[in-house]
């Protein structure tokens, strides 16, 4: 049974970005949207500014040329705090969990800007935090059936191995009711049934939750098989732009990405 | 906590199992009948509730034109909305048929066809795939059920519908026809078909055994009275429902006796829901057992010095007096102290973190079991008991008796069976808990049973000088070495999976004048093993080629054999030779049943080159295999295996 699509509007327009470091330019004029609803792929070669670019949409970068259109707001730069009381929650290639607390607590993490309760009331329980904790952790639960990872709720997350790490990030992420989600290599260092898995709750998330989504990935098979379209960059530069089947047959793509050019 | 038992007249005169539900709803309406843990909590239905969602289920389903004699299939886990559909089918007199939740599509269209399925309740998604794949080759089936609406948003074929509507159906078809449910009940008739199981087989096609409410009520009964059961029992439902053991402890024995059915919040929690339940009332087939033993053993490897010392001195007192004081045996003062010591500080917390400090009654069958794996739960004071019986007989031909329990026998007949040995050493059971037939299939029926009523079992054994039944092997794989001694492979393997390293086995040597054996090895355990030395490997199939491994492994056979030395009858049965498989036998890829049975047949003939190797004095050989993956697609493995030649005992003096 097909997927039925149901891609708005642009929500995030990126216009003619750079981003340099010093003399080293990791971005240089990269102009690209997303749609509502979409999955939206960034691949390329190690180095290419993958993660630069992530990290300018969600404003831990600032860009030193460009603008950024964000549900039709502009902006010159992002930051952090203002990029997630929007709605822009994400997950880290080298993962961003806290070792030593359990699954349930990471992902309640996640819930940190929506409660209203102060950290007195909050420690104490008292009056309506209770309430409120109860609320939240009713929303925790369900990423946590949502992710089928039930059996691992009060498992400190350092004891998990990888691929179920990668899991509670994406708990974590999702934890925010986020209208966009970026992954930043999700499916790095896992076996293939690990990517199975986590390809599955990456549309499923995009299908139930109708969650946008940018993500970075290596794995081609898994690019070409889950994102409505991909953008290529190399060397700081965008050099595809399209659906899959379109960037796959782009003479640049396959020199630059697959290093092949025969 | 043994009362009074409060189940009245009705109750035991309730002669089916809708009758029983109902009376159940009458006269304990507000006892737990069914928990299961969602979104972290235990959520509980009473007698009153399930009785009351039965109903709007059982008249959704005749909202949907199910009539008496038809057949619903129910596929899934152990869910609570799943086993009351099971109930509301056959409150309407139709015939559940529960069907393995993780067989593949063209493994259920059989069934389907064969039972005529018309509509069938699923669990999620993932089964109603299933369904709509092979819908086109089972043209009887035209309604699907789900219960889990994750996913399905988009799923919209006029053939399908989701508990959720059944239940709204349901509501309004009750108000419209309110003597519906009630009439359907009175019109049950305790000889009609309860439901419907297909047996696995470990050869050729399934077959519909038919088993009606009264072979069902009265071996629960039987077992009832022999165990004193009372409604405040607590059971797990961890095991496939299609499977007749599940069945029989989940969802009759509960229904007779009105105790408690919890189900886990899914099948990866069910070590941590089994410790938050701690049933009373206990099943699990060996393999299970052996699993949590394989863990318990990984875990005390892993554990410090004083631990580790603590635990090994204990578990050698258990093995000495644990089982008689289980037992109620006399025992010395000083053991009884040192017992209880190790009960405080080993055995009772070991039996905490395996969730079975309360259980009262644990059974065991499906496959023999180790008599080691046996004595270690009796032995720390778990009251783990044999069985004997299966699809066609209701479970319950033998029970252990408390006290009188024998590492290998599966004790007396239960109330009410007859047992006789034919002369071909094949045990026969007559029993009211025996099935009606097979479906629509006379010639399997009058192949199994005879004349006179006698069922046929498969199973070669005798009745020992106690009364206790013992059972070798299936007769069908009894066979005989080339100089005529017996060989029972079945036997060798036990023995040789009895190893935390060892998985699987597969024994050969009928007709052959040496036995030798496949070997899986247990990735779990060998795994751990290799890290605690260092050794570095790459999954399943890396790991069984290491020389280590085989040089572990052949130790294991060294004393499986010097095990079977002892023995006269069976010291020719010694494996000469063996290797390790490359890959895991898997049910996917009909190497083993559903149920985790060896398919000696096939697994003979898809290894042949393996076979020969073994026999042919050759020192590795080159295999590819085709597997199946979870998803239906295929791949292929394909290693050069070793072929390891053992020490045999005692040269066989009678042979030589």
């Amino acid at each position: 049974m097909s997927r039925e699509k149901r891609i708005g509007e642009v929500v995030l327009d990126l216009q003619h970005i750079s981003l340099a470091f010093g003399g080293v330019k990791a971005l240089t004029d990269i102009s690209f949207n997303v749609r509502e609803h979409e999955i939206r792929a960034i691949i390329g070669p190690n180095g290419a500014g993958k993660s630069s670019m992530l990290n300018v949409i969600n404003g831990v970068y600032t860009p030193q040329q460009g603008a950024i259109e964000f549900q039709g707001k502009s902006f010159a730069k992002m930051n952090p705090r203002r990029a997630a009381e929007m709605g822009i929650a994400r997950t880290f290639q080298n993962l961003a969990l806290f070792k030593g607390m359990s699954v349930l607590d990471n992902i309640m993490t996640g819930r940190n800007l929506r409660m209203k309760s102060g950290i007195l009331a909050q420690a104490f329980r008292w009056g309506p935090a209770e309430r409120e904790e109860t609320a939240h952790r009713e929303v925790v639960e369900n990423i946590i059936d949502f992710l089928e990872i039930q059996a691992f709720r009060k498992t400190p997350v350092g004891r998990l191995p990888y691929g179920l790490q990668k899991r509670v990030d994406l708990g974590r992420a999702l934890a925010m009711e986020p209208r966009m989600l970026l992954l930043d290599e999700p499916m790095a260092g896992m076996n293939v049934e690990e990517k199975q898995d986590m390809c599955r709750f990456i549309l499923d998330v995009n299908d139930e939750f109708g969650t946008t989504i940018v993500l970075i990935e290596h794995d081609m098979g898994v690019v070409m098989d889950i994102s409505d379209r991909v953008v290529v960059l190399d060397y700081g530069k965008k050099i595809g732009d399209g659906e899959p089947d379109n960037v796959r047959n782009n003479e640049d793509v396959i020199r630059a990405y697959l290093g092949v050019s025969h | 906590m043994a009362q009074p038992d409060p189940r009245n007249a009705a109750a035991t005169s309730a002669d089916t199992l809708p009758r029983l539900l109902l009376s159940h709803a009458r006269t304990r309406g507000d006892r737990p009948a069914i928990r299961e843990k969602d979104l972290g909590i235990w959520q509980t239905w009473t007698w009153a509730e399930s009785a009351a969602r039965v109903r709007t289920i059982a008249c959704g389903l005749a909202a949907k034109g199910v009539v008496r004699g038809d057949h619903v299939a129910v596929i899934g886990e152990n869910r609570p909305r799943l086993y009351w559909t099971m109930m509301a089918a056959q409150s309407l007199g139709a015939i559940p048929i529960p069907l393995y939740q993780d067989a593949v599509a063209q493994e259920m269209v059989y069934v389907l066809q064969d039972a005529d399925v018309r509509i069938a309740v699923v669990e999620d998604q993932e089964q109603v795939d299933k369904m709509f794949e092979i819908m086109a080759q089972a043209p009887s089936l035209k309604a699907v059920v789900y219960d889990d609406p994750r996913g399905m948003r988009h799923y919209n074929d006029p053939a399908l519908l989701s508990l959720d509507d059944l239940e709204v159906l349901g509501k309004a078809h009750d108000a419209a026809n309110p003597g519906l449910f009630d009439d359907a009940v009175a019109a049950g008739k305790p000889e009609d078909t309860a439901s419907m199981l297909y047996t696995s087989g470990t050869t050729g096609k399934a077959k519909g055994v038919v088993l009606t409410h009264a072979a069902f009520i009265g071996r629960a009964r039987a077992c009832e009275r022999l165990e004193g059961l009372t409604d405040r029992e607590d059971v797990l439902a961890y095991l496939p429902p299609a499977w007749i053991g599940q069945n029989i402890f989940s969802y009759i024995q509960p229904l007779v006796t009105g105790f408690t059915v919890n189900c886990p919040e899914s099948p990866e929690t069910v070590d941590i829901d089994m410790r938050a339940i701690g049933p009373t009332y206990y099943f699990a087939p060996p393999r299970v057992l052996e699993a949590l033993l394989t863990q318990v053993t990984i875990r005390m490897e892993d554990a410090g010095y004083l631990k580790r010392k603590m635990f090994h001195h204990f578990m050698g007192v258990a093995r000495k007096v644990g089982t008689d004081i289980l037992d109620g045996k006399s025992v010395g003062m000083g053991d009884r102290l040192h017992y209880a010591l190790g009960n405080l500080m080993v055995f009772g917390p070991l039996r905490n973190a395996l969730g079975m400090n309360r259980v009262r009654v644990a059974y065991t069958a499906g496959e023999a079991i180790g008599p080691d794996l046996f004595v270690f739960y009796r032995s720390i004071g778990i009251n783990l008991k044999q069985l004997y019986g299966s699809t066609e007989t209701s479970v319950f031909v033998c029970i252990q008796k408390n006290g009188q329990v024998k590492s290998d026998t599966v004790g007396p007949p239960t109330d009410g069976v007859e047992i006789k040995i034919s002369d071909a050493g094949e045990i026969l059971v007559k029993s009211p808990g025996l099935f009606k037939e097979y479906y629509r299939n006379p010639a399997a029926t009058a192949e199994v049973k005879d004349a006179d009523g006698w069922f046929h079992t498969g199973d070669a054994g005798f009745v020992d000088a106690d009364g206790d039944v013992k059972i070798i092997d299936r007769a069908k794989d009894v066979g005989k070495l080339a100089n005529g001694a017996m060989f029972a492979p079945k036997y060798i393997e036990n023995k040789l999976k009895f190893f935390p390293f060892i998985k699987e086995a597969v024994a050969f040597g009928a007709d052959r004048s040496e036995a030798t054996a496949f070997i899986n090895i247990d990735v779990e355990a060998v795994g751990n093993w290799a890290e605690r030395r260092g050794l570095p490997y790459a999954g399943y199939t890396d790991l069984a080629s290491k020389p280590e491994v085989y040089e572990l492994i052949a130790e294991c056979v060294e004393q499986v054999n010097a095990d079977l030395a002892r023995d006269p009858l069976l010291a020719s049965s010694q494996l000469h030779r063996f290797l390790i498989l490359h890959k895991e036998l898997d049910p996917d890829d009909d190497e083993l049943t559903r149920t985790r049975k060896v398919r000696r047949g096939f697994i003979n003939q898809k290894y042949a080159v393996l076979v020969d190797a073994l026999y042919t004095g050759k020192t590795h050989q080159f295999i590819e295999t085709q597997v199946k993956f979870e998803d239906g697609r295929t791949g292929s493995i394909s290693a050069d295996l070793p072929i390891r030649t053992v020490k045999t005992v005692g040269a066989m003096r009678e042979a030589a």
